[in-house]
C-alpha cells in the first residue's frame, strides 16, 4: 500500500497550459476524486500519474518511490479506462489474469486471484466468454476485476462509470465503494459527475482550468466551497450567489440583515437551495416564484430576488404557486461570503 | 423502379461486365476445347471442357521456371512489404510528428512516378550492384511498388485498434514491444494477412519492371509477354488464365481490407 504525492505537476501543449502547478497528496488507502468539467485537466493529471502522458514539470511520488521518469509498468499501479479497454481477443479469464501473467505469477496464484477478483465483481459465470459477448456493464466489471486482480498499491480510474446507464451506474457505485474500502487501495478517481464524487470519495479535488480549486471531504466542499466555481459545480441545483452591497459591515436584503466580513462594497452571498426557509412576510427577503417543479421528495422553485435568479428547494408540504411571492430567510449559519471580483470565499 | 435506381443498377452491371467479360472470354478460350477458341458467337457455357491447353502450356520449356520465379518474387515482395510497411503504418497511426500529412502524401506519390522513367537508371544501377537479372532485384522493385499500399492499409488497421488497449497493456506490465506483440498484432493479423496477399498480387501482376530487369530469370508475366506473341491462340488463352486466376482469387479474398484503405485515403 502506498500514498501518492503529486508535486507541482505542469503540462503545456504549446502555449496552452493544461495543468499549472498542481499539488495533491493522497494518503495511503485514501479515495480521492478529481472532479471537474470536461477540459479542466483532470484526465491529463491522471494520465501523468499513470505514466501515459508526459509532463512539462513537477514530480510524482508513489509510496517512497519517485516514479516521474518510470514507464507505466514499473509504477506499481492499475487502471480502469473510460471505455473499459478490455482486450477483445482474450477471454474474460485471460483479461483478468493479464497483469498477473505479465508479473510471472505462478498458476495457483493466478487461478486464486482471478477467482477472487471475479467474485468481487460477480462475474464468475462469465470467465469463459469473450468481451464481444458481454454487455457494457459486464465489460466494465471485467475492467475493474482486471485491475483488482493484481492487488495494486494504487488504483487509477478514469470516468469508469460514464458509459453506463443511470441505474447500472448507481449499482456499480455502491459496489465499487464497498470493494475498494475492503481492499484499502489508494485510489484516484476522475469524474465529471458530482454525485459520483460525493458518494465515493474520502476527499474531492475540484479542478477548473488546469488547477485544483479546492481539496476537502465531500460535505465540506458542499457546505463551504472555496470559490464560486466550486459552489456552482458541486451540488444540484448549484449554489445561489446573490450580488449584494455591504454598508457598515452589514448586508441588507429585503427585511433581512446579515453581518458581513467587509465594511463596504460589493460582495456575493452564497446560499444553498435547501438552506432557505419560508418566513413571515415581515422578515426575510421577498422571492418572486416563477417556476414550480414538484420532484417528489422536495419541490424545486425558480424565481427572482432583487432582479437575480435563485433556485430554492423546499420540503413538499409547501406549495407556492407560480407568480406568488414568498419571504425567505437562510437557516442560521448556512451562508457563505465570496469576493465579488475573484469569486474566492471570504472567511468570517 | 425509379429512373435513379435504374441508372444505379445499370452502372453496376456495366462495371461488372467490364471486369467479368474479359475473364469469361479468356476462360472459355482456355478450357473450352480447341474449337471453343474460334467459335463465334461464344456460347455462355462452353460446349466441352478440356484442360489440355492449360496442361500443355504448363509443360512448355521455361514456363515452370518462370512460374517459380514469379512465386519467389511475389513471396519476397510480400515479406519485404509487410516487414517495412507495417512499422511505417504503425508510426503513422500512433505518433503525431511534424510533416505527418506530407509524409502520408509522399508515400502515395511514389506511385505517381512512372516506372518507365526509372527503367534505364534502375537497370544501370542494378547491373552495377549485381542485382540485374535476379529474382531478388525484381522483388526489390515490386516492394517499392507495393510498399505504399502496405503502409497505408496497415496504418488504417492500427488506427482502428483503440489506443487504450495498448495503454492498458502498458499499465498491466507490458513494454511497448510486448504490448504490440500481445495486443496489437493479434488484432491486426487478419488485415496484415490481407495486406501481404495484396503485395503478393501486385508483384504477381507486374510486367514492366520484370521485363526490363531480367533476361533469363523471367517472371511468368515477363516470360509470357515475350513468348505468347509467337504461340497459337489457345496457348495464349491458357497462359492468360494461369496468370489471372491467382490474382482474382486473392483480390476477392482481401476485398474488405481494400475498402479500409480507401477509407483512409479519403480522409
Amino acid at each position: 500500500m502506498a500514498g501518492i504525492v503529486i508535486d507541482g505537476i505542469r503540462k503545456s501543449f504549446g502555449a496552452v497550459h493544461a495543468l499549472e502547478e498542481v499539488n495533491l497528496a493522497v494518503a495511503d488507502g485514501e479515495f480521492v476524486a478529481l472532479l471537474g468539467p470536461s477540459g479542466c485537466g483532470k484526465t491529463t493529471l491522471l494520465r501523468i500519474v499513470a505514466g501515459l502522458e508526459t509532463r512539462s514539470g513537477g514530480r510524482v511520488t508513489i509510496g517512497t518511490r519517485d516514479v516521474s521518469d518510470l514507464p507505466p509498468r514499473e509504477r506499481g499501479l492499475a487502471m480502469v479506462f473510460q471505455n473499459y479497454a478490455v482486450f477483445p481477443h482474450m477471454t474474460v479469464f485471460e483479461n483478468i489474469a493479464f497483469g498477473l501473467r505479465m508479473a510471472k505469477a505462478d498458476r495457483a496464484r493466478i487461478d486464486a486471484q482471478v477467482a477472487r477478483a471475479a467474485g468481487l465483481m460477480h462475474i464468475e459465470h462469465l470467465l469463459g466468454r469473450y468481451p464481444g459477448q458481454l454487455s457494457g456493464g459486464q465489460r466494465q466489471r471485467v475492467a475493474v476485476a482486471r485491475a483488482l486482480a493484481v492487488e495494486p498499491a494504487v488504483l487509477l480510474m478514469d470516468e469508469p462509470l460514464s458509459n453506463l446507464d443511470a441505474l447500472l451506474r448507481m449499482e456499480m457505485r455502491a459496489e465499487l465503494k464497498a470493494v475498494l474500502r475492503e481492499a484499502g487501495t489508494t485510489t484516484i478517481y476522475v469524474t465529471h459527475d458530482q454525485t459520483e464524487a460525493m458518494g465515493l470519495a474520502d476527499r474531492i479535488a475540484v479542478m477548473h482550468g488546469g488547477r485544483i480549486e479546492q481539496i476537502a471531504p465531500p460535505m465540506e466542499v458542499y457546505r463551504t466551497p472555496a470559490t464560486t466555481f466550486v459552489g456552482g459545480f458541486v451540488g444540484a441545483p448549484p449554489m445561489n450567489f446573490v450580488k449584494t452591497l455591504a454598508a457598515d459591515g452589514k448586508v441588507r436584503l429585503g427585511g433581512l440583515e446579515l453581518p458581513c466580513p467587509i465594511a463596504s462594497g460589493e460582495i456575493l452571498l452564497g446560499l444553498r437551495a435547501e438552506d432557505l426557509a419560508p418566513v413571515g412576510a415581515d422578515s426575510g427577503f421577498p422571492f418572486a416564484v416563477r417556476v414550480v417543479e414538484p420532484l417528489g421528495a422536495h419541490i424545486l422553485l425558480t424565481g427572482e430576488t432583487a432582479g437575480q435568479t435563485l433556485r430554492v428547494v423546499l420540503p413538499p408540504e409547501h406549495e407556492p404557486r407560480a407568480g406568488q411571492t414568498v419571504h425567505l430567510a437562510p437557516i442560521a449559519g448556512r451562508w457563505r461570503w465570496m469576493a465579488a471580483d475573484s469569486g474566492k470565499a471570504i472567511a468570517t | 423502379m425509379t429512373a435513379r435506381r435504374l441508372v444505379y443498377y445499370a452502372g453496376i452491371a456495366m462495371i461488372c461486365a467490364w471486369i467479368l467479360v474479359p475473364i469469361w472470354l479468356i476462360a472459355v478460350g482456355a478450357i473450352g476445347g480447341r474449337q471453343g477458341v474460334f467459335l463465334w458467337p461464344k456460347s455462355l457455357w462452353p460446349r466441352e471442357f478440356s484442360f489440355a491447353a492449360v496442361e500443355l502450356f504448363l509443360r512448355i520449356e521455361g514456363v515452370g521456371k518462370a512460374l517459380w520465379n514469379s512465386v519467389l518474387a511475389a513471396a519476397l515482395t510480400m515479406v519485404l512489404s509487410v516487414a517495412l510497411g507495417a512499422p511505417a503504418g504503425y508510426a503513422l497511426a500512433r505518433f503525431a510528428f511534424r510533416g505527418q500529412n506530407a509524409y502520408r502524401l509522399l508515400i502515395l506519390l511514389t506511385r505517381a512516378f512512372p516506372i518507365a522513367i526509372l527503367a534505364l537508371p534502375l537497370t544501370v544501377s542494378f547491373i552495377r550492384w549485381g542485382l540485374y537479372d535476379t529474382v531478388f532485384g525484381v522483388a526489390l522493385v515490386h516492394t517499392a511498388l507495393a510498399l505504399p499500399f502496405a503502409a497505408l492499409v496497415s496504418s488504417s488497421l492500427f488506427a482502428g485498434i483503440p489506443r487504450e488497449l495498448e495503454e492498458a497493456a502498458w499499465v498491466f506490465g507490458c513494454t511497448r514491444l510486448q504490448a504490440f506483440a500481445k495486443i496489437v498484432l493479434p488484432l491486426a493479423l487478419p488485415g496484415i494477412a490481407a495486406t501481404a496477399i495484396f503485395a503478393f498480387v501486385i508483384s504477381w501482376n507486374e510486367v514492366f519492371a520484370a521485363s526490363v530487369l531480367t533476361v533469363r530469370e523471367r517472371t511468368l508475366t515477363a516470360y509470357l509477354l515475350t513468348v505468347l506473341s509467337e504461340s497459337p491462340l489457345h496457348f495464349r488463352f491458357a497462359g492468360g488464365l494461369v496468370l489471372i486466376l491467382p490474382s482474382v482469387v486473392f483480390i476477392f479474398a482481401v476485398r474488405r481490407y481494400l475498402f479500409a484503405m480507401w477509407g483512409i485515403a479519403n480522409r
